[in-house]
């Protein structure tokens, strides 16, 4: 058994909220799971956890073997990436994409930069053109590759995505998509991923949780989810709201 | 024909920019009576800009032209500002996406309903006061009362946008303009709101113009669909009909949405052809 994330019984607390409450998860080695749920379940936070942006007041979370501690080293983020919702608000304004892929390689002290720059320009479909150029020059769907590049640029083996569509145009939102899982299927990556969207989450993901009020409501696979196949009530919910507006005559 | 509402004919939006005149609509031509219509487009289609020139609400610096733009027999390009006002608000009204940033955050939920219907009717206080919490009370809110007294951020998006909803219904428009109404709303509530809306522009026969980038969405809650791209109006069809559409951005759009029990690897993608924004 590999188990790329591990996490058992999270709590995650701000003053006296707490966001997470005991939270306990297995993602398996070149998984793609996927996280489901509305705002306020703490989806997000789950993945801020991971990473070290979240204040964990209990619990373990055990990365490629490791268990980590209160802080996160250098090799920890070699391993483990994110990309964020919000590709408007995730890049530097004044930076251009060089310099914003130049970033993770000075921290990281890489020195075949130039040819990784390239590279990773060419996987995610911008080619080097676009190098030079300021986030404010490039459309939101442009924007989103930039920062999966900047994410692949260390080579990571897990990648944590939190809504990486949501502020895009549906036509791009499938562009992007399907770069995510070219590029999963290229590095053979680990993808936690966290969405509102059922139907992206039964796209990307073979298996997913539904979360409510910090807590897991239950643990699916894509099919049991597609056949209709749950349990709970809260699921099921969602699932119909998902089929889209019903007029009750 | 007395059954016409709303009747745009070559609508176009012109905004100077440092590098020239950019037209964000570029003739968008329809007719609205008594129904729900969906604009649906990608950002940057002029989607908005067609509503807010219908509201008038465009940027001072942008131009305004149309062959016809009448509002019940109106027209509104050359009645005055003051003239124009007194419909905004009043006979078309407007949602707008995102309750946080369209309600005023200083003012009570209560007060901002009783404003909107002071200022177009004349009304007493305590009356106001009256219909704006029965107001409150068809968009489902469970305690008016208690709402009616909150500031904006205290109230979820749902409740936000539901006080919004009762802002504009409050002084019985004839004319309703959504611009994604729900777009910020997580989806189990989205459809609250949608039944909400759905059942009060049913109940007192209004138009309703729906602005969206959800073509599922937007087609499942109207009966005719304007599909905008490029500025420009590329087909218009029936909700139910919308299986047959014709144009290949219509069926692009319909077909790039992941959508549950369908798997497709990798999803189609759009191929954008440069004759459709001629």
């Amino acid at each position: 058994m590999t188990a790329a994330i591990a996490i058992q019984g999270l709590e995650v607390v701000f003053d006296r909220f707490r966001a997470l409450k005991g939270v306990s998860l297995e993602v398996r080695e070149g998984e793609s799971y996927g996280l489901v749920g509305e705002s306020g379940s703490g989806k997000s936070t789950l993945l801020k956890a991971i990473t070290g942006l979240a204040p964990v007041a209990s619990g373990t979370i055990t990365v490629n073997g490791k268990t980590l501690g209160r802080t996160r080293d250098k090799a920890f983020y070699r391993e483990v990436q994110m990309v964020f919702q919000d590709p408007y608000g995730s890049l530097h304004p004044r930076q251009t994409v060089d310099r914003l892929l130049q970033e993770p390689l000075a921290i990281h002290g890489i020195s075949d930069g130039e040819k990784r720059i390239g590279r990773a320009l060419d996987e995610v479909g911008l080619g080097k053109g676009f190098r030079f150029r300021y986030a404010h020059q490039l459309s939101g769907g442009q924007r989103q590759r930039v920062a999966i590049a900047r994410a692949l640029i260390l080579e990571p083996s897990i990648l944590l995505l939190d809504e990486p569509t949501s502020a895009l145009d549906a036509s791009v939102q499938a562009e992007v998509l399907n770069l995510l899982e070219e590029v999963r299927r290229r590095r053979k990556l680990t993808f936690l991923m966290v969405s509102h969207d059922l139907a992206i989450i039964t796209h990307m993901c073979e298996r997913l949780m539904v979360m409510q009020n910090g807590e897991a409501v239950e643990t699916l696979t894509a099919s049991q989810l597609i056949g209709h196949r749950v349990s709970e009530d809260y699921t099921r919910n969602l699932l119909r709201a998902s089929e889209g507006f019903v007029r009750t005559a | 024909m007395s059954d016409t509402l709303l009747e745009v004919d070559d609508l176009r939006v012109t905004f100077p920019t440092r590098t020239g005149l950019v037209q964000a609509v570029r003739g968008v031509s329809f007719s609205l009576g008594r129904e729900r219509l969906g604009i649906v487009g990608e950002s940057g289609s002029g989607k908005s800009q067609t509503g807010r020139a219908i509201m008038g609400l465009t940027p001072p610096q942008a131009e305004v032209s149309a062959k016809k733009l009448a509002f019940d027999g109106i027209d509104l390009l050359s009645i005055s500002p003051r003239q124009r006002r007194s419909l905004r608000g009043n006979r078309i009204a407007m949602i707008l996406q995102d309750p946080k940033y369209s309600l005023d955050p200083v003012m009570t939920i209560g007060r901002q309903i009783v404003e909107t219907l002071r200022t177009h009717e004349k009304v007493s206080k305590a009356e106001a006061r009256e219909r704006a919490l029965a107001m409150l009370q068809a968009v489902q809110i469970r305690d008016p009362a208690r709402v009616f007294d909150l500031y904006p951020h205290e109230v979820s998006g749902g409740m936000g946008q539901r006080a919004m909803i009762a802002m504009m219904l409050v002084t019985g428009p004839e004319l309703m303009i959504a611009d994604e109404p729900t777009s910020a709303l997580d989806v189990t509530v989205q459809l609250d709101v949608l039944k909400i809306l759905d059942k009060l522009v049913a109940e007192r026969g209004m138009g309703l113009i729906f602005i969206s980038h959800d073509l599922r969405l937007v087609s499942s809650f109207c009966d005719r669909v304007v599909v905008m791209y490029a500025g420009k109006v590329v087909e218009q069809i029936k909700a139910s009909e919308l299986r047959d559409a014709q144009h290949p951005y219509t069926r692009g759009l319909l077909n790039c949405m992941p959508r549950i029990g369908f798997e497709r690897h990798p999803l189609p993608v759009l191929d954008r052809k440069p004759e459709w924004a001629a």
